[in-house]
Formats: structure tokens, C-alpha cells, sequence
């Protein structure tokens, strides 16, 4: 064995652009199929409640805020972006998007209202 | 230090050397191991407890979560026993597709271990080598199913995302480029001197001691045992791709280091005939809700060795039962046998060469008499919950006042 035989791999990491990416100041783009924050549709919703039904965590409310209209309660800090939800919704009022940057220092910001009916407006 | 001195060192549950809490109680006698006790348990989470008390396709992603690295083994695993249960044919283009990321996950997991191997071993070049090219199949995973960890991929009656024609071709590309990389390692690995010196000969587990501790995984097959459940018992797509059981006859930590690397390129030939031969047809049949009585265990070859799952069911929507077996249950007996009579500085590396994995391990807890062997007690939930509140009272903690304290605490503030 030669010494120093990794050299040549060292000498071609010089000159080799960094694998690192300088996350907050370079943005980067989620893969396709990416499951991130949902997304909710009101006017699909039927409030059959299924994506409640299946959700592992409890993480998403249905309620009823109208003749036919449905608000949707996701607490982001349970949810485990498995997107069940959106496979089990019949009318697929649901949708993972690719936001993934939800980190909040108050932890009531984490759940988010989708449609929300005046009670629950800020 | 005198000859005849015996040394007691406690390593763990908190150590620079382990990355996860567990505990060894190493008697030492100078700097040689007479003994270690190994104590699990301080990961416990109650999963299978918690499996019971959500529905069938609830439980895909709770068992998803019982490991970070093979989440995909466990998935996999709990979802066969499930179908089997429920008599489910799943498509066969589900089945390659399980198998794709099954050995994805292996590569990425070996590549890990490699690097993490290295590190023990003070060769953190290799660390730096493996991680960067480990991110090459990580994205392959991140493309094929959205995420790097925790995939999501299974489901009742099949798989959830299907892969198209381009992504194939870049899986392809990747897949040489990291073959390329492997056989640099194996060549590293054959011939550093420094990697064959510090790792022959360290943790020697021979043949029969492997059957009698009853290893599993790359720890079994580098003692001779030629033991695979994709060969023995071929689930999923294994039936239909051609692959070899790699065994080694060291029986010691290079051994093991050497089944990893060649298995990586056995890994590298299936995922080629599965992209290559990926049947056409749908990715799920619809699976009820409620699954009928019965039960099933399920086996499949994670990197690390058997899984086995064991799933009842009552009929409901939910299982009356579910047990999971871990791989570094079964290995971790035989750490204990390979760090007799050696060296404690080789106890990080014989460790690490297990490829540990002590959060999934940690089930339930049968508490043992040291001075009766056959005097044995498993506490029901309602006496556990008695011992805790009594065990913290007795050492003036009182959680009744302590509740009481914080929710003052939250209304004055």
C-alpha cells in the first residue's frame, strides 16, 4: 500500500464546487412528490370527516360553519406530513404543498384555520 | 494500578461513544473487558401499546416511525402481516416498487454504517467519503417518495406514489455512479492497512457461537451463517430477481465491514433488475377497513438483519395485538459474547459493528431476580403506574402538588 493513495481524491476536492447549501440564504426547491404543509379547499369539502378518521396524529378538525361550509383546523405541530388525509379525501379537497418552513416561536401560530368562520378570524 | 484490581466502569445511557442511550456496566481487570452487562430500556415509547389503540392504517405510519434508518423495513413488514391476515393479492408493480426502496434503504443504511464505522474507528475521511456519496441515494428516495426519511411509501394493498420513466433513467444513472464509489471503498477497505489492522481480529464471533446467540443480518452472514430471509423467504418482488447471499469467514468487525460493502453491490443488481423489469399495471388494490380475525407474522430482511412482526387482529378496525421484533434485539446478546476477554477501547467499534439501532429495540421490560434466574415479574399497566408514582415519591417528588404548582404557574403568568 502506497502512502498517501487518497491524494488524487483530495487534489479533485479542491477544485470541486461545495456539496453544502447555504440553506437560508440560497433557496432550494422540495422534491415533486414532496409532502409539506396542506392546503385546504372549502368549496370541494363535503364534511364526510374521512381525512379525521385516518389521520395517525389527530391533527386536522372538520367543523361546520355553515349550510354546506366546512372550515378546516390543521395543528401543524401534530401533523407528521404523511398526507393520508389527502389520499383518503374523497373530493380531493386537500393538497400537500411543498412549504415546509413552518417553524414558529409561539406554538398557538402552529394551527391554522383554512375557511375560518368569524369566531375563529383573528 | 495493581494487576488484581477490578475496575467497574459504567458507559451509557449517556456517553460521547453511543448515539443513542443505552446502558453497559464494563468490569474491568487493567484494561481488559471480564464482563458486560448490557441494560435496554431507556428508549421505551410504548409503540405496540399505542399500535393497539389506532386503526390498522394509522398504525402504517406509527411503525414507519420505530426507526429512522430502515423505516421502510418496518412499514413493510407490519403491512405484509396485514395483508396476509386480510387474504389481499397486492399488484405486482407494488411489490417491485417495495422492493426498489427497500434496497435503496439498504444502500443508504450501509453507506451510514460504513461512514459510521470509519468514525469509531478515528478514519473520518471515510465518514466524510461515505455521507457525501450516501446523499446521492438519498435523493433518489427524496425523488421517488417525497421525503429522505420516513418515505411513506406503504400502504394496505400496495404502495402510495408510482415512479415514471425519466426518474427511472436518473435512478440508473445514480446507481452506476455510486457502484463506481463502492467498489472504491472495497478496494479501500481490502487494502488500507490501517482499516485491516484496527478491525481484524476485534469482536470475533465464530460460527457457532452466531447459531447459538442466534445473530441475524450482516453480523450472522460475516460468521459463516448463511441466513437471509430475501432468499430463505422471499417477500415482495425477491422471488423474482437474481442476487447472492453474501457470507465472510472472519467472524470478527472486517468481516462485517466486508459483508456490507459487497451486499451494497448486490443491492446495486437488484434495483437494476427492478427498474429494468418494473411491471405495468395499478400500485393498489383498495384494502377494507376492517380486517378480519386472525393473525400473522411477517418476516423481511432489514440492513440489519430479521424484522419480524406479529399482528392479531379481532376483526375491528383496529389490532388487538401487534409485536415488534427488532434485528439489534436479536444481535445484542452476541456483543456482550464478543467483548469478552477483549480490549476496552475496542468496545466502541465491536458496538458500532452491530449497526445498533437501541430505540427500535426497546419494547417492554420483564424484570429478572439476579439471585433467583427463574423468579421472573411483568408488571401490568396499572401496577407500573403504581411503582412510578411510588418510586418518585419515595425520593420527594409528588406529582400531585407538582401539577397542582404548574397550573398555578400558568395563571399567574
Amino acid at each position: 500500500m502506497k502512502p498517501g493513495r487518497m491524494i488524487i481524491e483530495v487534489m479533485r476536492s479542491f477544485f470541486k464546487k461545495p456539496v453544502t447549501i447555504k440553506y437560508p440564504a440560497v433557496a432550494f426547491e422540495m422534491p415533486d412528490k414532496f409532502r409539506g404543509k396542506l392546503k385546504f379547499y372549502p368549496e370541494k369539502c363535503i364534511g364526510c370527516k374521512m381525512c379525521m378518521r385516518d389521520c395517525p396524529t389527530g391533527a386536522i378538525t372538520i367543523n361546520k360553519i355553515g349550510d354546506k361550509q366546512f372550515e378546516a383546523e390543521i395543528d401543524l405541530g401534530k401533523c407528521i406530513y404523511c398526507a393520508q388525509c389527502v389520499d383518503s379525501c374523497l373530493k380531493k379537497a386537500l393538497e400537500a404543498t411543498k412549504d415546509v418552513e413552518l417553524a414558529q416561536l409561539d406554538s398557538r401560530k402552529l394551527k391554522v384555520v383554512f375557511n375560518a368562520s368569524p369566531k375563529n378570524t383573528p | 494500578m495493581h494487576d488484581s484490581h477490578k475496575f467497574k466502569i459504567p458507559i451509557g445511557p449517556q456517553h460521547p461513544a453511543l448515539k443513542e442511550p443505552e446502558s453497559f456496566s464494563v468490569a474491568l481487570k487493567g484494561e481488559k473487558i471480564l464482563g458486560v452487562d448490557i441494560r435496554l430500556g431507556y428508549n421505551h415509547r410504548g409503540i405496540e401499546k399505542a399500535c393497539e389503540e389506532r386503526t390498522f392504517l394509522q398504525d402504517v405510519y406509527l411503525v414507519e416511525r420505530v426507526c429512522g434508518i430502515c423505516s421502510h423495513s418496518h412499514s413493510t413488514c407490519f403491512v405484509q402481516a396485514v395483508e396476509e391476515i386480510a387474504g389481499l393479492e397486492i399488484p405486482s408493480r407494488a411489490k417491485y416498487l417495495r422492493t426498489l426502496i427497500a434496497e435503496l434503504e439498504r444502500v443508504h443504511s450501509h453507506l451510514l454504517w460504513l461512514g459510521v464505522a470509519g468514525h469509531e474507528i478515528g478514519f473520518d475521511t471515510l465518514l466524510m467519503y461515505t455521507w457525501r456519496d450516501r446523499e446521492i441515494v438519498m435523493d433518489i428516495l427524496a425523488q421517488f417518495t417525497g421525503n429522505r426519511v420516513n418515505y411513506g411509501m406503504n400502504t394496505i394493498g400496495g404502495v402510495r406514489r408510482d415512479i415514471d420513466v425519466s426518474q427511472v433513467k436518473d435512478a440508473l444513472k445514480a446507481v452506476d455512479t455510486l457502484q463506481e464509489r463502492t467498489k472504491y471503498y472495497i478496494e479501500i477497505a481490502t487494502s488500507e492497512v490501517t482499516i485491516i489492522k484496527r478491525l481484524s481480529g476485534v469482536g470475533v464471533l465464530s460460527y457457532e457461537d452466531a447459531l447459538r446467540l442466534d445473530a441475524v443480518g450482516p453480523t450472522a452472514r460475516a460468521s459463516g451463517v448463511k441466513r437471509d430471509v430475501r432468499k430463505d423467504d422471499p417477500y415482495a418482488a425477491y422471488a423474482d430477481v437474481s442476487f447472492d447471499v453474501i457470507t465472510d469467514n472472519h467472524s470478527d468487525v472486517y468481516g462485517r465491514t466486508v459483508v456490507r460493502l459487497k451486499e451494497l453491490l448486490e443491492s446495486f443488481k437488484i434495483i437494476r433488475q427492478v427498474l429494468e423489469n418494473l411491471p405495468a399495471g395499478p400500485i393498489a388494490i383498495k384494502a377494507p377497513r376492517k380486517i378480519p380475525a386472525g393473525e400473522a407474522i411477517s418476516r423481511y430482511e432489514a440492513p440489519r438483519g430479521e424484522d419480524v412482526h406479529f399482528v392479531k387482529s379481532n376483526g375491528g378496525e383496529k389490532p388487538e395485538r401487534v409485536k415488534i421484533r427488532a434485528p439489534t434485539l436479536a444481535n445484542v446478546q452476541a456483543v456482550k459474547h464478543m467483548l469478552k476477554d477483549r480490549f476496552l477501547a475496542d468496545m466502541p467499534i465491536v458496538i458500532a459493528a452491530i449497526d445498533p439501532c437501541f430505540s427500535c429495540t426497546d419494547r417492554s421490560i420483564e424484570i429478572s431476580y439476579l439471585d433467583d434466574a427463574r423468579k421472573k415479574e411483568v408488571l401490568t399497566w396499572p401496577e407500573l403506574h403504581a411503582y412510578s408514582i411510588d418510586w418518585h415519591r419515595k425520593r420527594g417528588i409528588d406529582f400531585s402538588s407538582l401539577n397542582k404548582k404548574l397550573k398555578e404557574g400558568f395563571k399567574t403568568s
